[in-house]
């Protein structure tokens, strides 16, 4: 028997199933493109709290669990540091650092996601949520839903700078003491801002600007490949 | 006259603060953990974390996809291969491949040696940390050997970067590596310790498993009815089943509570739904049972690797998908072929695209569910990568398991999480 040419087939009409429920039972939510083997959902910010109540307590749906939770940035989305398909009129062109994008605001920029399990009926979920403002990227916190929001949205605050509105204790968790920026956002250089070294006359340690240059080793290229089965539809990309 | 001693003023009793840690043998490395103490009574408990944050997931966004998976190694670095194979999983989810029946094999047999090495460092450290030192020397004794396996099949100890989207690195090696008599080791020393290295590979890991259970009722010879034992774990850090859930607990941890989960029979990926084996769950959900449960998963993954073993046997055949964009060519291709120069150079150097979409991709992985959530653009770097670390989820309910424990009782909690810093700090 082959392990993985029967199953999809049942596992997609499960996952199709599964859908219809949440359609039926849960109001504020949107389907998102995914994999046939996944099921994601995009929630309505303002109804955030709601929607996830509805997923945990949903006698058909049971969510108990929330795995993860984690910060995207799409700033660069799509954007390539060495474009290829000028390369036969032109040259090649040279890897670059990425340009910012012109607009460090474009809306939509933040989200959010959560990978919820059930236990009880063994499925998982991938809940997508868009911060509606980008300067100020705030959401309600889910920590009264699941207990282990708490870390993973620290976390998200820590790395992309995104407030959870209501949750207990939101503090840096995994950069330095003292440190300034968010690091994970995608215009946070790589090589960070700044260096630190033990002062020998101060006898302290010290914070300077960094002393080493960015780089790109391999550019980001995004090439326009039919080999494969695509996995989403290029009209029903994210963004 | 002697006045009652109900009017003598108090002797003026606060709670203090301590640190434990940063540097503390066991912290299990580094954690900082400032703890309000009502006498030896734990009040709350603040973990501090991220020093050892080295932003894996950043890195991993200017890399080509391939030259992650050696970070990957690096996240939970005593169940290396583990966490490489929720990284290709993702990748292969996203590519639409599946590889080959005996990498999967192979996969499997890997993925269980690792959950032994883990389960091992985990029982000597944990018991270190009460005060048994001589499990901690039996379990690194065992370790070694698997240590030399991984060594034999990738070439380094700890991080093999063995796993790839598509299959394994390479077939088993035919044989294994043997000690050289030196100045340390007679030769008469050194015949005994190959005897079991005469063989395949195959030959050594099946001899380890034919061991292995008698090293295993060594270890609960001298634990499981130890009274010392059962008093510093019975009873500590009871984590109830709802609460486990609500906490986002799993592997151990969950099982302990007595929550019947195991991605490897719930959701099996690769061929474990073909493995025969049971889970372990506890029932008090202490620190007792999460030793029990452990234990009994080391006896369940020597079965494991004992039927890859017997097929791996009958069954040779390919250990990566036939693809010439995520295979590199052969040598001796490469040194007679332009196009495979090519290649070559362009698969070690740009890499692969992977198309654009997202996916979680999630294993059962020794401490619990390691999980890899990838979004990629259609680029050949993933456009951001999530880890979600089964101990992260484990550290952050610390404070609520210790609560009115004993300061000594903190050392089993954190023992009992199988906390490793790698992956909680990324």
């Amino acid at each position: 028997m082959e392990p993985s040419t029967a199953q999809p087939a049942a596992a997609s009409a499960a996952i199709e199933a599964l859908a219809r429920t949440i359609e039926e039972r849960v109001s504020g939510v949107r389907r998102l493109p995914s994999l046939p083997q996944d099921l994601a959902y995009e929630a309505d910010p303002s109804q955030l709290l709601t929607v996830c109540r509805a997923l945990r307590d949903t006698v058909e749906l049971r969510f108990e669990m929330l795995m993860d939770v984690s910060g995207v940035d799409y700033l660069q989305y799509g954007h390539e540091e060495w474009v290829t398909s000028a390369a036969t009129r032109t040259g090649f062109s040279r890897g670059r650092i990425a340009d910012a994008p012109p607009d460090p605001d474009m809306p939509g920029r933040f989200a959010v996601v959560y990978q919820l399990l059930s236990i009880s009926h063994n499925t998982r979920l991938r809940l997508r949520v868009t911060c509606p403002d980008t300067r100020e990227p705030i959401v309600d916190s889910v920590v009264d839903v699941w207990a282990s929001a708490n870390w993973f949205e620290r976390e998200a605050f820590d790395l992309f700078g995104i407030l959870f509105r209501g949750h207990p204790d939101l503090r840096r968790i995994l950069t330095d003491y003292g440190f300034i920026g968010h690091p994970f956002r995608k215009d946070f250089p790589l090589i960070g801002n700044v260096e630190t070294r033990y002062d020998p006359e101060k006898k302290r340690v010290v914070y300077e600007p960094v002393s080493i240059v960015p780089r790109v080793l391999a550019p980001k290229v995004i090439r326009h490949d039919n080999r494969y089965e695509p996995a989403l539809n290029a009209s029903e990309l994210p963004r | 006259m002697a006045e009652s001693t109900n009017d003598l003023p108090l002797a003026e009793i606060r709670n203090y603060t301590m640190n434990f840690g940063p540097q503390h043998p066991a912290a299990h490395g580094v954690l900082r953990l400032v703890l309000e103490m009502d006498g030896e009574v734990i009040q709350k408990a603040d973990p501090h974390i991220g020093l050892l944050h080295r932003a894996t997931e950043k890195l991993a966004e200017s890399k080509p996809f391939n030259q992650s998976i050696g970070y990957m190694d690096r996240l939970d670095y005593v169940s290396m291969m583990c966490n490489e194979h929720a990284y290709v999983l993702a990748i292969e989810k996203l590519l639409g491949i599946t590889p080959p029946e005996r990498a999967q094999y192979i996969r499997v047999l890997f993925d269980e040696i690792t959950r032994i090495l883990n389960h091992l460092m985990w029982l000597g450290a944990h018991a270190l940390d009460i005060g048994a030192m001589t499990v901690f020397l039996l379990c690194f004794k065992e370790r070694e050997e698997l240590m030399d396996v991984y060594e034999a099949v990738s070439g380094t100890r700890m991080h093999a970067t063995y796993y790839r989207p598509g299959g394994v690195y390479r077939d088993l090696p035919a044989s294994m590596p043997k000690y050289q008599p030196s100045k340390w080791r007679s030769r008469k020393e050194v015949d005994r310790l190959n005897e079991s290295r005469s063989g395949s590979m195959l030959d050594f890991i099946d001899a380890f498993a034919e061991r292995f259970p008698t090293a295993i009722a060594d270890y609960e010879t001298l634990l499981t009815d130890n009274r010392i034992w059962k008093q510093r774990t019975v009873n500590i850090g009871v984590v109830p089943p709802e609460r486990a859930l609500q906490l986002g607990f799993s592997g151990p941890m969950l099982r302990g509570s007595g929550v019947v989960w195991d991605l490897r029979k719930k959701q099996p990926y690769e061929v474990y739904e073909r493995m025969d084996f049971d889970i372990p769950v506890g029932t008090n959900g202490d620190c007792y049972d999460r030793y029990l449960v452990r234990v009994e998963e080391l006896r369940q993954s020597t079965r494991i690797i004992r039927q890859c073993i017997e097929w791996l046997r009958k069954n040779p055949g390919p250990v990566m998908v036939d693809d010439r964009k995520m295979r590199p060519p052969s040598r001796a291709h490469m040194k007679g072929d332009m196009e495979s120069l090519i290649h070559h150079f362009k698969f070690f150097t740009e890499g692969y695209d992977v198309p654009a979409g997202e996916t979680y991709a999630a294993v059962e992985a020794p401490k619990g569910e390691f999980g890899i959530y990838l979004v990629s653009d259609g680029a050949n770097k993933p456009y951001r990568l999530k880890c979600r670390a089964p101990g992260f989820a484990h550290i952050s309910a610390l404070e609520e398991m210790v609560r009115g424990h004993m300061l000594a009782d903190v050392v089993a909690v954190i023992g009992t999480q199988d906390i490793v810093f790698g992956e909680v700090d990324r």
